[in-house]
């Protein structure tokens, strides 16, 4: 039985039954093709090093071994990178980290590829290496170009403020933890041409990787992606190395190669979440109400460029997250490390923008013992003048304030914070705290041009549909809510559609399935598709019946005029078939309105917001520092729904993962640059135990969105950064055993050792009755 | 090191003999000697439950049990009918997101039933807490496993 989907209401994922039957392939289920053969990469030990000599013959002695590659076995370029080629797919003149592949051997099993691995002898001379900001920093090693974004007099606004914090704030790296790891399967076809199964979001840039490292042209390179196992903006850009591992290896051997990664390689070999730094300045009046703010903002790119300018550009397009800042300046520096190269993830330094101004609204609260949200509330946007971003983009439909006055009531925030104040003041070693976090996410692809996306629909003579589109599936619902758009413009039941897997020879020059950006920019392409079709079956339908084209309705699997004559979608495909009616379609869009002038840090990159907000409470033992959540209450607006089912499930998993990154995952390296938690005994994401008992998600209602498809919002990303609001109630929390006034250090992530550091070093500022750190 | 042995188990009712390395895990017996692929790698430390089996109805940890020291008889999510109560209350409370760790979750809560009893809350929490899902809060799993096996 295909599950029932339908728009705008709560369906299943397309592919539940398949899940719960181990039925889903992913790439590595995929069977074998016959002569398969593995690649295993060998990677750099040193976080720096001249690569002085290589050799693979003891390797190569090994029985089963077939090959053992360098960077010389390259047919193409060896050089490598989502927006600049500046990795070396197999490091040459240098490793640049640790992880770093300097070869790929290629043998009968992996086991054998594995042990050859450690055969292939190298010789590095290591050289000084950057493991930090600060010493990048210090370095002047910076990538990209700093991005710049003025408004107002900053330093007039400081010297006027009733307050003015100047602060550090840091935020952790994350991995992304996608259960599935990478794979990448290449297959050489007849006349040269290559069919490459990868596990990525970005099927168009693993096929263009593919082709310059062979030499090709895209048209001989074929990608295919089944679904993912997770995602989370860690195979946006990570996959191509291993997709091209794995051709290279099928290249030289004529033989089809896998490449699969396990956990271990696949944390010591792909980046992260960026690690940010951030130096500011904030100013506010005497109604704590934001008045400037000035931010320095570092972020930890890794060895190479990756998607980091972005990603920075984005942490400074959410600098002001839900508030109006009158005067800002704000610079970006994107800093080389000798680390892996940090990349994508959910929020996509969305997040990273935002913990900046909390910790400013945190801290401002906390100098004067008062309320934080009075200062968040005073400060979010409104009506004019206050609704102009700092780079110049008007807030059309602020709704902070709604958020908050919407979910204050339900999740009765005043009755719950004086119940937690009596609390606090009797209970010596459990103190609780209640912590509220708006969000506001710009949608759309800050580099305009990506916003665009191709679809193509095929009705075969039976009213049978196939539908392709340029998005991959990846957890997140997308072919759900597309199957659903789909039934929806044909009127037929989304069972009689089916979604194909993504791949390049369906829809060319998609962009990545990343920044939410899925259903927004798919859904039209698929809904474009489809209407073109129904529009040339409709000439057909009326001629048939005998009625006007415009007065038919396509629906429930018939064709026809409300209380006239109709006939089933099938019978028309076919009628259509015989008459000589093409019943297949492109379909293509492209988000208007966009136009954003970063010289000038001026300008609409963004064609919405999505907004969400949070009230999160937890407890936290100040003998252990162990801390829990004890309930959330989220409020997201995604428009209207396409399917709520879906988007529920979103912002309850965002949620998760956003209190995973700031309080219990925690990526070290060690002093010579190795990542040293690179699994899960060591890195922790949430497990059942650690999300709360009481979890209680809903949508905002009634907020269909102009000019969106069917009038909804994006869901991927925004609701990841209610988890920030975990961070505001344990430091509400910590701040209750010590006297008020004093602000609060708290590292993040937050863990039990961070608190009870934080606790014990506000309780030794209190006792000695110092004044706060930065007061 | 890595000698080729016979293993002669039953898979899913079904008697299967291969000569495969000494080393081979269960996992990989499974999905590369067998083809069922069902049964998935998480992280191949035995941490994260994607991998998880029935053998002789205890849940396992396939990728950290050596095919060669299986004793008795062994279960994968292809084994287990479609209209099992747990699979129905996957499918019913959409527990799904990416689905790659949702066969490892309803082994472990196979092996739960079979332990019998009615498990509350807290058992079952218990009990999943040995799975890693990155995608969902958990809170749907935790409804599915409830309505399957909880009390009431």
């Amino acid at each position: 039985m295909t599950p029932l989907i339908k728009l705008n209401a709560s369906s299943p994922h397309e592919s539940a039954r398949k899940h719960v039957s181990g039925a889903a392939r992913y790439v590595d289920d995929l069977p074998a093709p016959q002569g398969m053969l593995h690649g295993f990469a060998v990677a750099s030990p040193h976080a720096h090093a001249k690569i002085v000599s290589r050799d693979g013959t003891r390797a190569r002695a090994l029985p089963g071994v077939h090959a053992v590659l360098f960077a010389a076995d390259v047919p193409g370029s060896n050089h490598i990178g989502p927006v600049v080629h500046d990795e070396d797919l197999l490091a040459d003149a240098t490793a640049q980290c640790v992880g770093h592949a300097v070869a790929v051997v290629v043998a009968e099993s992996r086991d054998i590829a594995r042990e050859a691995a450690a055969l292939v002898d190298v010789v590095y001379e290591v050289l000084p290496a950057i493991l930090t900001i600060e010493e990048s920093i210090a370095a002047k090693a910076f990538l990209g170009s700093p991005h710049h974004m003025a408004r107002g007099d900053v330093d007039a606004a400081l010297a006027s403020a009733a307050i003015v914090i100047k602060a550090t704030a840091r935020n952790p790296a994350q991995d992304h933890f996608y259960l599935e790891t990478h794979a990448a399967l290449a297959i050489p076809e007849e006349g040269g041409n290559w069919l490459i199964y990868s596990s990525t979001q970005h099927p168009t840039e693993v096929q263009g990787e593919v082709a310059s490292v062979l030499g090709l042209p895209r048209n001989a390179v074929v990608v295919e992606v089944p679904r993912l196992g997770g995602g989370f903006g860690g195979k946006e850009s990570q996959a191509s190395q291993i997709a091209c591992w794995a051709a290279l290896g099928a290249h030289v051997t004529g033989r089809p190669v896998k490449v699969w990664l396990d956990r271990e390689q696949d944390m010591t070999h792909t980046g992260k979440r960026h690690p940010f730094r951030t130096d500011y300045e904030a100013g506010f009046d005497a109604d704590g109400r934001l008045t400037a703010l000035r931010a320095r903002v570092y972020a930890d790119a890794g060895f190479s460029l990756d998607l980091s300018q972005a990603i920075n550009d984005r942490a400074l397009f959410h600098l002001d997250n839900a508030y109006y800042v009158p005067n800002v300046d704000f610079q970006n520096f994107t800093c080389k490390t000798n680390l892996l190269s940090n990349t994508a993830f959910r929020g996509f330094g969305g997040p990273q923008g935002m913990v900046v101004i909390e910790d400013a609204m945190q801290r401002a609260a906390e100098r004067l013992g008062k309320d934080p949200n009075v200062f968040r509330v005073a400060s979010f946007y409104g009506d004019a003048p206050r609704n102009v971003t700092p780079y110049g983009m008007r807030v059309d439909q602020p709704r902070a304030a709604r958020l908050w006055e919407e979910l204050s009531a339900s999740s009765d925030y005043a009755t719950r914070s004086a119940a937690i104040a009596a609390h606090n003041a009797t209970s010596s070693v459990v103190k609780r705290g209640l912590g509220f976090m708006p969000v506001k996410f710009g949608i759309s692809f800050t580099a305009t041009l990506l916003n665009q996306a191709g679809a193509l629909v095929l009705v075969y003579a039976d009213g049978s549909v196939q539908m392709n589109h340029g998005g991959i599936e990846m957890g997140q619902g997308l072919h759900t809510k597309m199957l659903a758009i789909a039934g929806d413009e044909l009127g037929v039941p989304a069972s009689a559609v089916r979604a194909m897997d993504t791949a390049t020879d369906k829809v060319p020059n998609t962009s990545a399935t990343a920044a939410s950006s899925g259903s927004d920019l798919n859904g039209w392409a698929v809904r474009n598709a489809c209407a073109e079709i129904r529009q040339r079956m409709a000439v057909v339908a009326a001629e048939v019946l005998g009625v006007p084209a415009a007065a038919l309705v396509f629906a429930d699997g018939q064709v026809g005029a409300p209380g006239g004559p109709s006939m089933p979608f099938a019978k028309l495909a076919n009628t259509c078939w015989v008459r000589r009616i093409s019943l297949s379609s492109t379909g293509f869009y492209a988000t208007p309105d966009l136009a954003y002038d970063r010289e000038k840090g001026f300008g609409r990159p963004f064609f919405y917001f999505a907004w969400g907000a949070s009230v999160v409470e937890v407890e936290v033992n100040a003998l252990t520092g162990e801390h829990r959540v004890v309930r959330a209450d989220l409020l997201q607006d995604v428009g209207k729904s396409l399917v709520p089912s879906i988007d529920l499930g979103q912002v309850e998993g965002a949620f998760v993962q956003g209190v995973g990154w700031l309080t219990m995952e925690e990526c070290l390296y060690d002093k010579r640059g190795r990542f040293v938690t690179h699994g899960p005994s060591t890195y922790k994401i949430p497990t059942i135990g650690d999300v709360p008992a009481d979890l209680r998600v809903h949508l905002l209602e009634n907020v269909e969105q102009d000019g969106t498809i069917h009038g909804s919002k994006a869901v991927g990303e925004p609701p990841l950064m209610l988890g920030i609001g975990v961070v505001s109630a344990l430091r509400q929390a910590i701040g209750a055993f010590a006297s008020p006034g004093h602000e609060i250090e708290l590292a993040l992530p937050a863990t039990p050792e961070a608190v009870l550091r934080a606790i014990m070093d506000v309780r030794a500022r209190s006792a000695a009755g110092a004044p706060s750190l930065h007061g | 090191m890595n000698d080729e042995l016979v293993v002669a188990i039953e898979v899913n009712g079904e008697t299967v003999r291969r000569l495969v390395p000494a080393s081979r895990t269960l996992l990989e017996f499974l999905r590369v000697d067998l083809g069922l692929t069902g049964s998935k790698h998480g992280c191949d430390v035995g941490d994260c439950g994607a991998c998880t089996v029935l053998v002789d109805g205890v849940a396992r940890l396939s990728c950290i049990t050596l095919a060669v020291e299986v004793r008795g008889p062994v279960r994968t999510i292809e084994g287990v009918p479609a209209d099992d109560p747990i699979v129905a209350a996957f499918d019913r409370h959409l527990a799904s997101q990416c689905g790659y760790c949702t066969p490892g979750f309803v082994m472990n809560l196979i092996g739960v039933r079979e332990d019998g009893g009615a498990p509350d809350e807290e058992a079952l929490r218990n009990a999943l807490g040995s799975n890693l899902c990155r995608c969902t809060g958990y809170t749907r799993i935790l409804d599915a496993a409830k309505d399957a096996l909880g009390q009431g």
